[in-house]
C-alpha cells in the first residue's frame, strides 16, 4: 500500500500539474474490520467494479472499524495529508454524522454509498454531499405505504442510534394503521431473547425490524427457534444478500423493501450482477450495488469536468448522467435520490436464500426533509 | 400484574439466566488465568470467536452439532496451549500493561487471521433440528428448547468445575498456584505445564461458549470483543480469581441486563410519554451494568468474593 502510494505520488511529480488536475483523488472510508464488515467490503468492491482501468481515479482506502471516533482522524488524515478531492465510503449514519459535516465544510465533495440521516438531508444539507444511496427513511415509508391495511397492528423493533430512529420515523409517517409497540436496542446487540419474549406476549400482527448485518442474522434465527410466528417484514438491511446465507430458511417469506434487487429488469444490472459474481465470487448485495453506482457516479462527473472547479464539478454531480442499476435515478434539490422502491420477498432458489421483486412499493421516491434545506 | 406479564416476566428472568450463564463459561476461563497466573487476557475473546468457527466449519462439513461442539473445545483448547507457550509464557514477569498490549496485539492477529481463512462474512451454523423449536414449560411458558439446553450445560459445567478444583490434584495444584506460586514450583510441581493446563481449560470454555452462542447469533469476525467486555465486568464483580465470583457476577449481570432492558421503559412509561420512555429507558438499561459494578465496588471495593 505505501509502496503503491509512493508510485502514485512519483507518478503525479513526474507528470507535473497538467496530468494532476485530470486526476480525482477519491478518499474512501469504510467498514472494513469487526461486525459490520460484510457491508463495507460490499460497497468498496462494487466501487472498485465500477471504476475498474479508470485512470481519472486515484483511490485511498482506510478502514474505520464502525468507531466514530476513528472515522474522524482517518478523514483528517485524508483531507490534510493525503488532499483528497472527493469522499466517500462511510456506511454508518453516526459516523457519516461525524465525518460528513467537517469535510464538506473544507471544500471537500462527499458521495454517500450508504447512510443518508436526515440531519443532512434537511436543515443541514450542503451543495458538496450527495447521497447516492437514500435517504434513512425511504425504504421504512415505501414500506408503511405498502404494508398500510394489510399488515394489522405491527411491532416495531431497530437498533438506538441515527439512522434506527429516522427508519422508524419513516415507517410511522406513511403506515395506516396501529403501532403496538416501538423497542430500541443497543447499537450491535447479538441477544434477542427479552425482546421477543415481549413480541410474544403483546398483541401484535406482524413484527417490523431493521437490524442490518450480524444483528440481523442473530435475531432471525433466534426468532424461528422462539415459535412466536408472527410475520416478519423490514427495510432491505434486515434480509440482504450478505446475511441471507447465514440466517438460512428461517428468513423464506419475509417481504423487504429496497430500491435495487438482483433480479430487477434494467439495463445493464444483469451485467453488473454477473460481473460483480465473476469478480469476487459472491451475489452482489443492495450496498455493492450502491458502491457501484457511486463509483460510475463519481467517474460520469470526472469524464465532465475537473474537480479544481468545483462549480463545473457540482454541476457534473448533480446531472446524475450515468446507467444506474437501480433504473431510473437523479437527485432532487437537496442532492438525495429520486428513485423507485420495490416490494421484495425473501425465497429460495434451489440451496440459494435470496430475494425477488414482488411489487413497486413507491415511484419516484424523494426524502420528506428536502422542504427544509435551503439549496 | 396480570396472568400474562407474570408469564413474561418468568420468561426474562430465563432469558437472563441462559444468558449469565453463558457469560459464566467465558468469565470462569478469565478469572482462572487472572487468579493462578496473574494474567490479564484480553485475547480471550478471540478464542471464543475460534471456537465459533470451528464448530461451524465442523457443522457444516458433517452435519453434526455435537461433533461441531467437540471441534469447538478441541480448537479453542488447542489454540489455547499453543497461545500460551508460544507468547503468554513471556509475560508472567512483565507487568500489566506489557501484558495488555501483547494479549491486543493477540487478538489483531487471530481476527485478521480467521478473516484471511473463513472471509469477512457470517457463517452459517445452526441449532440442531431436535431442538430448533420451542418447549412448553409448566404454567404454559413457551421457552426455546435449545436455550434451555445452553442453561442446562452451562450449570453441569459449572458443577464440574467446582468438582475439579475442590476436589482432583489438579484443582489443589491451581488454588495452590493461587495463593503461592513461588511455593508450589519449590515443591516441585511443573508449574509450566500446569500454566499451560489451565490456559487450555480457560479456552476450552470460551471455545464451547462461542460454539454454544454461535448457533444462535452471528458467527463473524471480532464476535468476542462485546462479550469479553461483559466478562471483565462480571470479573470485577465477582472478585478476581473466584470461580465463585464469576458464577455469581455472572448471573448478576445476565439478569441485570436482560431485566434491566425490558422494566426500565415499562417502569419510566409511567411518569413520561410513551416514546421518550422508551429511549430514556433503552440508554438506562445500557447503563445498569455498569452501574451495578460500580455499586458492588463501592461496598466491596475487591469484588464479592474477591481476596484483597
Amino acid at each position: 500500500m505505501t509502496f503503491k502510494q509512493l508510485m502514485a505520488a512519483t507518478c503525479v511529480a513526474a507528470l507535473g500539474t497538467a496530468a494532476q488536475a485530470d486526476g480525482v483523488k477519491v478518499g474512501m472510508i469504510t467498514t472494513l474490520s469487526g461486525g459490520g464488515a460484510g457491508l463495507g467490503i460490499d460497497v468498496r468492491d462494487g466501487f472498485l467494479l465500477a471504476t475498474k482501468g479508470n485512470d481519472d481515479i486515484e483511490l485511498v482506502i482506510e478502514d474505520d472499524q464502525r468507531k466514530p471516533d476513528i472515522a474522524v482522524q482517518l478523514a483528517d488524515k485524508m483531507i490534510q495529508s493525503e488532499k483528497v478531492d472527493v469522499m466517500t465510503g462511510i456506511i454508518w449514519s453516526n459516523l457519516a454524522m461525524a465525518v460528513v459535516p467537517a469535510a464538506t465544510a473544507q471544500g471537500k465533495f462527499y458521495l454517500s454509498p450508504n447512510a443518508g440521516p436526515s440531519a443532512l438531508a434537511g436543515k443541514g444539507c450542503h451543495e458538496n454531499y450527495f447521497n447516492v444511496s437514500w435517504q434513512n427513511d425511504a425504504f421504512s415509508e415505501a414500506a408503511g405505504t405498502a404494508l398500510s391495511g394489510e399488515a394489522g397492528k405491527v411491532f416495531l423493533m431497530a437498533p438506538n442510534y441515527p439512522a434506527g430512529q429516522d427508519i422508524m420515523a419513516g415507517f410511522k409517517r406513511t403506515y395506516q394503521g396501529e403501532i403496538a409497540a416501538e423497542v430500541y436496542t443497543k447499537l450491535g446487540q447479538t441477544d434477542y431473547a427479552a425482546e421477543i419474549a415481549q413480541m410474544r406476549a403483546s398483541d401484535a400482527d406482524q413484527i417490523y425490524f431493521f437490524l442490518p448485518g450480524g444483528m440481523g442474522i442473530s435475531f432471525m434465527k433466534q426468532y424461528a427457534g422462539s415459535g412466536v410466528d408472527k410475520p416478519v417484514s423490514g427495510p432491505a438491511f434486515s434480509f440482504d444478500q450478505g446475511i441471507l446465507g447465514a440466517i438460512g430458511d428461517a428468513a423464506v417469506g419475509a417481504k423487504n423493501t429496497a430500491h435495487w434487487s438482483k433480479d430487477l429488469d434494467v439495463p445493464g444490472n444483469a451485467d453488473f450482477v454477473a460481473a460483480f459474481e465473476a469478480e469476487f465470487g459472491r451475489l452482489p448485495s443492495i450496498y455493492a450495488a450502491q458502491g457501484y453506482d457511486t463509483g460510475l457516479l463519481l467517474a460520469s462527473a470526472a469524464a465532465k469536468a475537473d474537480v479544481n472547479d468545483a462549480d463545473a464539478f457540482r454541476a457534473a454531480l448533480k446531472e446524475a448522467d450515468f446507467q444506474s442499476v437501480r433504473g431510473k435515478f437523479s437527485f432532487a434539490a437537496n442532492n438525495h435520490p429520486v428513485q423507485d422502491i420495490y416490494m421484495r420477498e425473501v425465497v429460495k432458489e434451489g440451496d440459494l436464500v435470496t430475494n425477488r421483486i414482488v411489487g413497486t412499493a413507491a415511484t419516484d421516491h424523494s426524502d420528506p426533509y428536502g422542504a427544509d434545506c435551503k439549496l | 400484574m396480570g396472568w400474562m406479564s407474570a408469564l413474561l416476566l418468568i420468561e426474562q428472568v430465563l432469558n437472563g439466566l441462559q444468558s449469565g450463564i453463558m457469560l459464566f463459561l467465558m468469565a470462569a476461563g478469565l478469572t482462572l488465568i487472572f487468579g493462578v497466573m496473574g494474567l490479564i487476557n484480553l485475547a480471550h475473546g478471540s478464542l471464543y470467536m475460534i471456537g465459533a468457527f470451528a464448530a461451524a466449519a465442523v457443522a457444516g462439513a458433517t452435519g453434526s452439532f455435537v461433533l461441531a461442539l467437540a471441534a469447538s473445545l478441541v480448537a479453542a483448547a488447542a489454540a489455547g496451549a499453543v497461545i500460551e507457550v508460544a507468547v503468554i509464557r513471556r509475560l508472567y514477569d512483565r507487568d500489566h500493561l506489557d501484558q495488555v498490549l501483547a494479549t491486543f496485539a493477540l487478538i489483531l492477529i487471530l481476527s485478521e487471521g480467521t478473516r484471511w481463512v473463513f472471509g469477512s462474512f457470517p457463517l452459517y451454523l445452526d441449532v440442531p433440528a431436535a431442538l430448533a423449536g420451542p418447549v412448553t414449560l409448566p404454567g404454559g411458558i413457551q421457552y426455546p428448547a435449545y436455550r434451555l439446553l445452553i442453561i442446562v450445560v452451562g450449570l453441569l459445567v459449572a458443577a464440574g468445575l467446582f468438582l475439579l478444583i475442590a476436589r482432583t490434584r489438579i484443582g489443589i495444584q491451581i488454588r495452590a498456584g493461587e495463593s503461592d506460586r513461588e511455593m508450589i514450583a519449590a515443591l516441585g510441581v511443573d508449574i509450566s505445564r500446569l500454566y499451560t493446563l489451565v490456559f487450555a481449560l480457560g479456552a476450552a470454555l470460551a471455545g464451547l461458549a462461542g460454539a454454544l452462542v454461535g448457533a444462535i447469533q452471528s458467527v463473524q469476525v471480532g464476535m468476542g470483543e462485546p462479550v469479553l467486555i461483559l466478562a471483565f465486568v462480571v470479573i470485577v464483580i465477582g472478585g478476581i480469581g473466584s470461580i465463585k465470583g464469576a458464577l455469581v457476577g455472572a448471573l448478576l449481570v445476565g439478569l441485570t441486563d436482560t431485566l434491566g432492558g425490558v422494566l426500565l421503559p415499562l417502569a419510566l412509561s409511567g411518569v413520561m410519554e410513551a416514546s421518550a420512555a422508551t429511549s430514556v429507558g433503552s440508554a438506562l438499561a445500557s447503563m445498569s451494568i455498569y452501574i451495578l459494578m460500580a455499586i458492588v465496588l463501592i461496598f466491596r471495593p475487591t469484588g464479592l468474593y474477591g481476596t484483597a
